[in-house]
């Protein structure tokens, strides 16, 4: 239990990483992540099954393609209505529903839409048999939140996306240019969330309605953790992880979906500017 | 063709609005006319409509009027800053309120969908109750999530029918009495909302969107406030739910779907918000529309999505704007001094 639980942890980490970049830097709460991680395990599905391309290269150019898209609907989309909220969150849900709708019309259904796994088999740790792609998991998941802490740390585009989360105005005379960065942002944030598909989703199906699992789980993750705090999001994905593998454990599976919702309202209550949040965030949320 | 560079857009209100907008509107059958022309003409138009079309349209122009009171609805709550993703929420709860009352209870119709519009009302809001306190994107994810966890949570403990959900409930006596049923619903919800926003007591509602802060300083409770909005909001959703549910006979897991909740900000958002009226008109130009793509079957919602978004950025204003400005106000080009 404490491996799987561990393992869930850090599939919810990776799934929120992504969302929590976005949001973080550029304050775009990116509503279509969830599509975009479908639509990143669908393209490297379609790349392997019918264009026959081999795993590793169809999986890293899959990054790039959503990477790229990301930025682009930065570009075309919200930078016209940047900073009007509800605009923002109807224009990346409507995104949203155009992918995951149009994936489902094309008619992305069935089991063999599934990934493979990087390396088959399992070990056993503590008595239980755990496949090597759920150990997998935890090590790229650490490997990804060590590569982000020295990216925003010690290189200068990082230095930049932390300027740009924390003072867009000052970090604009100081020669930063907000909306480059945050287009930025948004297509590494649509990077990680095709990273965090592609790992993941070998695990089981690719389907529609885990795309608004995905923004479910990565939205729950981020508001109990503070949003745009990247070791809050970590301690959050711990908790709720866990307490989803227990749920699921003692009560029944069905019952995880109740945890998170759970997990914000408590939150919300004891702290509502999430576990690691900040002041600033407080003011903008109650 | 003038050279439009020393040239600057001027608009100003119409004399007979300016003169209208008073007590003047009483002076002569022009200016009443002006006024009743927009209000009137819709109400007739679309009775007519409804009832001299074939009985597959009539049941059209329903939804089309179930779709239009969920985005009023909508508008209504963006308008006290509540922006909502689950408008299948309320509908939901409503839906199922009405069709347990009448599977399990056997309680007449005629007092279901009163019902069910009052409780689903206060269910919505007591659900909604510990997020109230959110604003903007936040409260936006918590309605997102609810509808898809509730229809998972029936789904999972096949409470109320699970999956099949609950079928062969009192149908309306004809389908005259469902529509006027309907369009009177829609209706006296339009009217009266906006009256109720441009009330003493609707201005709170909209400081609370514009400044929540600056409402607080004023001694003025917005979180009582917040919850009034929602009730009200969700009471009209959920009256649109309970009529679905006599109308189809019907409730399940379908009430939940994102359909309800994309469609009514889509229509607002090529309508214009804000405005009350503006969704009403957008719910009647992408229903019907819709309804003529139906064989496309899923491809509907990808239609929806990408109005959405079309309209979002390059529309921000919507058509009912862009209509009122026509009739209230005059443009002209002025040259730069």
């Amino acid at each position: 239990m404490i491996v799987y639980g561990l393992i869930n942890s850090a599939i919810l980490a990776l799934m929120a990483l992504g969302f929590n970049l976005t949001f973080g830097i550029s304050g775009v709460a990116n509503f279509a992540y969830g599509a975009m991680y479908i639509v990143g395990g669908f393209i490297t599905w379609s790349l392997i099954n019918t264009l026959n391309i081999p795993y590793a290269i169809s999986a890293i150019s899959t990054i790039i393609i959503m990477g790229v898209f990301g930025a682009l609907i930065y570009r075309f989309i919200i930078k016209r209505i940047r900073g009007l909220v509800m605009s923002e969150v109807i224009a990346t849900f409507g995104i949203s529903i155009v992918l995951l709708e149009l994936l489902r019309f094309i008619g992305l259904i069935g089991f063999k839409y599934s990934l493979p796994v990087f390396i088959d088999g399992s070990v056993e740790i503590f008595g239980d048999y755990v496949d090597i792609q759920r150990l997998l998991i935890i090590g790229l998941m650490i490997l990804i939140i060590i590569s982000l802490y020295l990216f925003t740390h010690h290189t200068k585009t990082g230095l930049a996306f932390r300027g740009i989360a924390q003072e867009e105005h000052t970090s604009l005379s100081l020669g930063i240019n907000p909306d480059w960065i945050a287009s930025l942002s948004m297509g590494m944030g649509s990077a990680l969330g095709t990273f965090a598909a592609i790992v993941i989703l070998p695990l089981g199906t690719i389907t529609v309605d885990g795309g608004y699992d995905i923004l479910i789980n990565a939205l729950s993750v981020c508001i109990v953790g503070g949003l745009g705090s990247t070791f809050g999001v970590i301690i959050a994905s711990f908790i709720i992880g866990y307490a989803q593998t227990i749920t699921a454990m003692y009560l029944a599976p069905h019952w995880t979906m109740i945890v998170s919702l759970l997990a914000i309202l408590v939150i919300l209550v004891i702290k509502p500017s999430g576990l690691l949040g900040h002041q600033k965030e407080l003011e903008e949320r109650v | 063709m003038k050279n439009r560079e020393n040239y600057r857009k001027e608009r100003i209100d119409r004399c007979i609005k300016a003169r209208s907008d008073d007590i003047y509107a009483l002076s002569s059958y022009k200016e009443m006319w002006y006024l009743i022309f927009p209000r009137v003409v819709p109400i007739i138009g679309i009775a007519i409509l409804a009832y001299f079309l074939p009985l597959y349209w009539k049941k059209v122009v329903i939804t089309t009027c179930i779709v239009a009171m969920l985005a009023v609805s909508w508008d209504f709550l963006s308008s006290c800053g509540l922006l909502s993703l689950g408008q299948a929420l309320f509908f939901g709860i409503g839906s199922y309120t009405a069709g347990c009352l009448n599977h399990y209870f056997h309680v007449p119709i005629y007092l279901t969908i009163p019902i069910a519009t009052i409780c689903g009302g206060f269910i919505s809001t007591i659900l909604l109750l510990p997020v109230i306190r959110l604003r903007g994107i936040y409260f936006a994810m918590v309605t997102l999530i609810l509808p898809l966890m509730l229809a998972r949570g029936i789904e999972a403990t096949h409470i109320f029918g699970g999956n099949e959900g609950i079928t062969g409930l009192s149908p309306f006596p004809n389908v005259w009495v469902e529509l006027t049923f309907i369009i009177a619903g829609m209706w006296a919800a339009l009217f009266a909302l906006r009256r109720f926003i441009s009330s003493d007591y609707g201005l709170i509602f909209v400081s609370i969107r514009d400044n929540d802060r600056a409402t607080m300083a004023s001694g003025i409770n917005i979180y009582s406030f917040k919850a009034q909005a929602l009730f009200i909001g969700s009471s009209i959703c959920a009256f649109c739910g309970a009529f679905m549910t006599h109308s189809y006979m019907f409730t399940g897991i379908p009430v939940f779907t994102m359909e309800f909740s994309i469609l009514p900000i889509a229509a607002s958002a090529i309508g214009g918000i804000g405005t009350l009226a503006g969704p009403l008109l957008g719910a009647f130009i992408l229903v019907p529309l819709s309804e003529i793509l139906r064989e496309f079957g899923t491809l509907r919602v990808v239609f929806y999505g990408l109005v959405l978004v079309v309209c979002v950025v390059a529309l921000p204003e919507g058509i009912f704007h862009y209509l009122s400005r026509k009739y209230n106000e005059m443009e002209r080009w002025v040259r730069l001094e």
